[in-house]
Order: C-alpha cells, then sequence, then structure tokens
C-alpha cells in the first residue's frame, strides 16, 4: 500500500463507502457522504443554496441535455442510441460477455459505486480493448470510457459516477476482434443528490 | 492548495502476477450543468484523461465525462512483467495536470 501525499488517510477511507454500504446501510453510507462533502474542496466551494438546484438542473435528463449545455463537449451525442453507436462504430453491441455490477436501488445519485466485468481472456491475441459506461438520462449520455491491453491481466474496472434520475446504465466491451458486447440494467434513484439542505 | 491523491497498490509482485490499483485524486468534477445561487452557470471543471504508464508504455486510460463523481476514483488490473515506475498523470479542464510516481518492483 502506498500513499502518494501525506493525506488524513480517515477522509480517504471515507469517500470510499464499499458497494456492501450503499446496498446495506443506506443510513450510513449517507452519513459517510456528508462527512466527505464537508471535507473536500467540492463542499468547500459550493454553499448549500446551490447544492439543492442539483436535483433541478441535473435532474431533468435527456430533455435538457441539448446543445445550449457550454459545459458540454460540442460533440456530444444527442442521444443515448448515438453516443452507443459512435463507440462502437455503428452497430449496437451485442447482449453478453459483459456484467455490469451496480445497485438496482440507489439512495444517493452523487456516488454510485459501478463495476464492469469482461468474460474474456487477456492476451496478446486475445484481449478487451475497451470498456465504456453509458447512461440514459443524465444530461451527457457518456459518463465513463477506458483502454486496456493484454497486459491489463484481467478485463476489470470500478469507479464512482453521479446518476441525475431513474434510468437505464449500458457497460459496452470492444474486443480485440473488433466485436462489441453489452449489459444493460435498470436502476432506481431514489435521491438524485444534494443532502446538506436536510435537517 | 495542495492536490491529494491516494494510490492503492503492491509496492512488490510476482512476474506474471495481476495486480489491482487503486488511484483517487481529490477534484470537484464541477459538471458545467449546475448553476449558483443567483442562477449563473457554474463553468465546467473536471478531469478528462488519466493514465498510468510503466516508462514509454501506456498500461491503462481513461476518458471521463462530468457523469464520474468527485474526487474520481478508478480501479483497473495490470500484469506485472518487470520492475518499474508506474507514472499516474490526470488532465483536466482550466489547465489541470497532475502527476504521481510509484515503483514497482517485480520479483
Amino acid at each position: 500500500m502506498t500513499r502518494s501525499s501525506p493525506s488524513p488517510d480517515t477522509h480517504l477511507d471515507r469517500a470510499e463507502p464499499s458497494q456492501a454500504d450503499q446496498r446495506g446501510a443506506p443510513v450510513r453510507s449517507r452519513r459517510a457522504m456528508l462527512a466527505q462533502s464537508l471535507r473536500w474542496p467540492m463542499a468547500g466551494a459550493a454553499s448549500c443554496v446551490q447544492r439543492t438546484l442539483i436535483p433541478a438542473a441535473f435532474g431533468v435528463g435527456s430533455a435538457h441535455a441539448g446543445a445550449s449545455s457550454p459545459g458540454a463537449e460540442p460533440s456530444a451525442a444527442r442521444s443515448y442510441d448515438e453516443a452507443i453507436r459512435r463507440f462502437t462504430g455503428g452497430p449496437l453491441p451485442r447482449p453478453g460477455k459483459v456484467a455490469l455490477d451496480v445497485a438496482v436501488l440507489i439512495d444517493n445519485g452523487n456516488t454510485v459505486p459501478l463495476t464492469v466485468r469482461v468474460e474474456h481472456p487477456m492476451n496478446p491475441d486475445q484481449h478487451v480493448s475497451a470498456i465504456a459506461v453509458f447512461s440514459e438520462r443524465n444530461p451527457q449520455h457518456e459518463v465513463l470510457q477506458v483502454h486496456l491491453g493484454a497486459d491489463s491481466g484481467r478485463a476489470e474496472i470500478s469507479t464512482r459516477i453521479r446518476l441525475a434520475t431513474s434510468q437505464k446504465l449500458m457497460a459496452v466491451a470492444r474486443l480485440s476482434d473488433g466485436s462489441h458486447w453489452s449489459h444493460e440494467m435498470d436502476v432506481i434513484v431514489t435521491l438524485a443528490a444534494c443532502i446538506e439542505g436536510e435537517p | 492548495m495542495r492536490i491529494r491523491t491516494l494510490i492503492d497498490m503492491p509496492r512488490m509482485a510476482k512476474i506474471g502476477e495481476v495486480i489491482a490499483i487503486r488511484a483517487t485524486i481529490a477534484h470537484p468534477m464541477e459538471t458545467g450543468y449546475r448553476r449558483d445561487s443567483d442562477g449563473a452557470r457554474l463553468p465546467r471543471n473536471i478531469i478528462r484523461a488519466f493514465h498510468c504508464r510503466i516508462g514509454n508504455r501506456e498500461i491503462f486510460r481513461a476518458d471521463l465525462f462530468p457523469a464520474v463523481s468527485a474526487n474520481p476514483y478508478l480501479v483497473f488490473y495490470h500484469r506485472v512483467r518487470a520492475s518499474g515506475e508506474l507514472v499516474f498523470s490526470w488532465r483536466g479542464d482550466q489547465g489541470f495536470v497532475h502527476e504521481e510516481r510509484v515503483s514497482l518492483i517485480a520479483q
């Protein structure tokens, strides 16, 4: 274990509620989130008023995702399907080989643990070369794209994402033979964002 | 302000072993979709790319979008081939660049 900067460990530990916490003990994980947001720079910069606006600004889904967002890349895909087709280079991916592991019921859309695993060998002849995650109803459909190689050893990634509302999520894997495989899931988001405003 | 990161990985591994590497960096990942109390849009400030390489060999790369949570956290795997220094780099909006180095000894 290597700590590359002398940060107080407890903060980082608390910033990573395990998946078990998220599923089994929503109250505890919410408390952990609160502790995290009070200590990390995001909370320092944002007033409570702003924070309560997150569901309004972030939660309107794809209707809001259009061209008027200066924050978005100019080339942002207009639809969920288009974003996926852009990644695959045309066809929609076939279901299979990929496992998207995310809680079905999410109590806090600000930080949703997610793992994508692909059942495929990882050697120079046959490997997973990329994995991407797409969201149906976030303002932008692209979530994350990673590039792997034979030396990755294992076709698996984990991260934490934001979800604006209940929606579909799709993980897509690109194999070294050029084929694309996917797993799509429906998730329910009970609390899209702000928790600071609560008494 | 000092940029805080946490990289969790073994310092030593056997050649051929697959190791897990966990990397976190303190960053707000402001989406560009939120507004402040006056209704003005908060400018986007996200990390767009993360790279991990050993020497000149890239072993992992990620493109991040606003939907990645604040303090972006990534777990990925690597099959150890040789000893070397892993270089982790994060690049983002508003000229954000940060680099960390961790040595790995292959046995």
